[in-house]
């Protein structure tokens, strides 16, 4: 295992250091010690490593991740996973405002609560939820899946395209254009699969799923030029 | 974008650390806000006495011969502590308006910062690291204290449109955020009758506090009902006599990390700005909620 003690030796040098981690390389075990809040910890790694981080972060933590997997074992600031192409982040701690944005794959785990815009224009990607989320979350999300095994804040999936969004506890609001749309089995079947690979103790049949109405101007084949 | 930092200790053997702690807090928000820094910091309290926290610009000729002249006017005994461009002046707590009113004839060129019987309130242009250092903030003590460092984007940087604001006796406010209503509601309180000074957003917002007090408000409710009267961003510290408290606006995209533990609540705009804080390990660490107001009173 590789240990880079963050304060010691500088974010430019930790983000280079990994970024030159090769698809074959024999260092796969990272371990980044006094993040303490620090911006930018782990964007942009391309490589099939780990990397723990033994602490809380600051804003765009791993940020457009692809393969690698980032364990906070804190919490994680404005920004985590944002922009994610594939790979894995696990946040055991809560997850500030805009997890998750705009991922395009990958999976996010946070074991705490989200803050707001919780996945917003989230574009393939899953996000996995422990705990609550706040307001507009999912916003205009194209894409992927969102598993809330507590609450949802207000305005919840406003402007929802194709996301699927599923929530165990209360929905404040729903956001427009966002309703509560029947769980089928092939639903529970995805659920139960999302749920296995968060770690999460709850039952797919405890959640109700929400999507888009489709009943915005954008979805009128007739405002189409 | 601007920088809060705020902490209110519960456990007194702190209370020697407080400015040391703030001003650890304030320079980490440096990249926040590097254009103004401030600090209202809540010290000692003597018996029927008061402070009046004031700046100029020519500090040496106006300070110079001030304690007297103003003790003259207001016909009591004043004392004068200077630091840097400011200087707290003790006054009789019964004579603290006079002497306010007072210092418009014998020192025109002194701007008020604060007014009240434990606050004082630092603030000047430069990097914070500057700003503490010129007002020696890390000697300071005291009970609580706000810090603000300033990233400007709706009026100019200066002395007067940094923060703190001071909208009432021992109140403060810092706002990260911008407001868009200010320009009305500015009118609107001047119509009143409500002194502000400047071209800032955050005057109107402290102006806007005070003038609810004036009209009956507690701090509480002049807070719940900035919620639907201020229009804009922001994420609010206000400090008062005995506390603290925190508003962020219902979209709450402006940053903002509480931790608590048995000796303090610490604010800060971001977890970086907590980070040497003692026990911070083991802190409870949240994100306040969208607007709800907060508040922690010793």
């Amino acid at each position: 295992m590789q240990t880079f003690d963050l304060a010691a030796d500088g974010l430019r040098t930790l983000n280079a250091t990994l970024h030159a981690q090769a698809e074959t390389t024999n260092q796969t075990t990272w371990e980044i010690i006094n993040p303490k809040g620090s911006h930018a910890i782990a964007v942009g790694l391309d490589a099939p490593i780990e990397v723990n981080v033994k602490g809380s972060t600051g804003y765009y933590c791993a940020g457009m991740n692809k393969q690698a997997t980032v364990h906070v074992h804190g919490s994680a600031g404005p920004g985590v996973a944002e922009n994610m192409m594939s790979g894995t982040v696990i946040v055991e701690g809560d997850a500030s405002q805009y997890a998750g944005a705009t991922g395009h794959g990958g999976t996010l785990i946070i074991k705490g609560n989200a803050s707001s815009r919780c996945g917003i224009s989230m574009k393939g990607i899953d996000i996995i939820v422990h705990g609550n989320i706040g307001h507009m979350s999912a916003f205009m999300a194209q894409s992927g899946n969102l598993v809330v095994c507590g609450d949802a804040g207000d305005a919840l999936g406003d402007s929802l395209y194709e996301a699927r969004l599923f929530v165990r506890g209360s929905v404040k609001s729903l956001g427009a254009d966002c309703i509560e749309k029947e769980m089928r089995p092939e639903h529970l079947e995805i659920l139960a699969e999302l749920l296995e690979r968060g770690g999460c103790d709850a039952k797919p049949e405890e959640f109700k799923r929400y999507g888009s109405a489709r009943q915005l101007y954008n979805f009128k084949p007739d405002n189409a030029y | 974008m601007c920088g809060i930092v705020g902490l209110f200790l519960k456990d007194k053997a702190l209370e020697p650390q407080l400015g040391a702690l703030l001003t650890d807090m304030l320079i980490t928000m440096t990249d926040r806000g590097p254009d103004s820094a401030g600090i209202a910091i809540y010290g000692d309290k003597a018996d029927g006495r008061a402070k009046l926290t004031v700046q100029s610009d020519q500090a040496d000729t106006v300070f110079a011969d001030l304690a007297d002249t103003l003790g003259t006017a207001i016909g009591s005994a004043v004392k004068l502590t200077r630091k840097d461009t400011h200087a707290v002046l003790d006054v009789p707590a019964d004579k603290i308006a006079e002497a306010r009113a007072a210092l418009k004839t014998v020192a025109p060129d002194a701007r008020v910062m604060s007014a009240g019987e434990t606050i004082e309130i630092y603030k000047e242009v430069g990097l914070p690291k500057d700003v503490a250092a010129r007002f020696d903030l890390s000697k300071m003590h005291g009970t609580h204290g706000i810090g603000h460092t300033r990233m400007a984007t709706e009026s100019a940087v200066t002395t007067m449109g940094a923060h703190p604001f001071n909208t009432g006796p021992d109140q403060c406010l810092v706002h990260n955020g911008s407001l868009s209503n200010h320009n009305s509601l500015r009118r609107k309180l001047r119509r009143d009758g409500v002194h502000i000074e400047t071209q800032n957003d955050t005057e109107v917002g402290a102006a806007y506090l005070t003038w609810r007090m004036q009209h009956g408000a507690t701090l509480g409710e002049a807070l719940e009902s900035s919620l639907s009267d201020l229009d804009g961003f922001f994420t609010f510290v206000v400090g008062t006599e005995d506390g603290f408290g925190v508003v962020r606006d219902p979209i709450a995209c402006k940053p903002a990390v509480m931790a608590e533990t048995d000796q303090y609540v610490a604010f800060g705009s971001e977890y970086r700005a907590l980070v040497n804080l003692p026990g911070i390990e083991d802190a409870r660490v949240w994100e306040p909620e969208p607007a709800t107001v907060y508040f922690w009173k010793h």
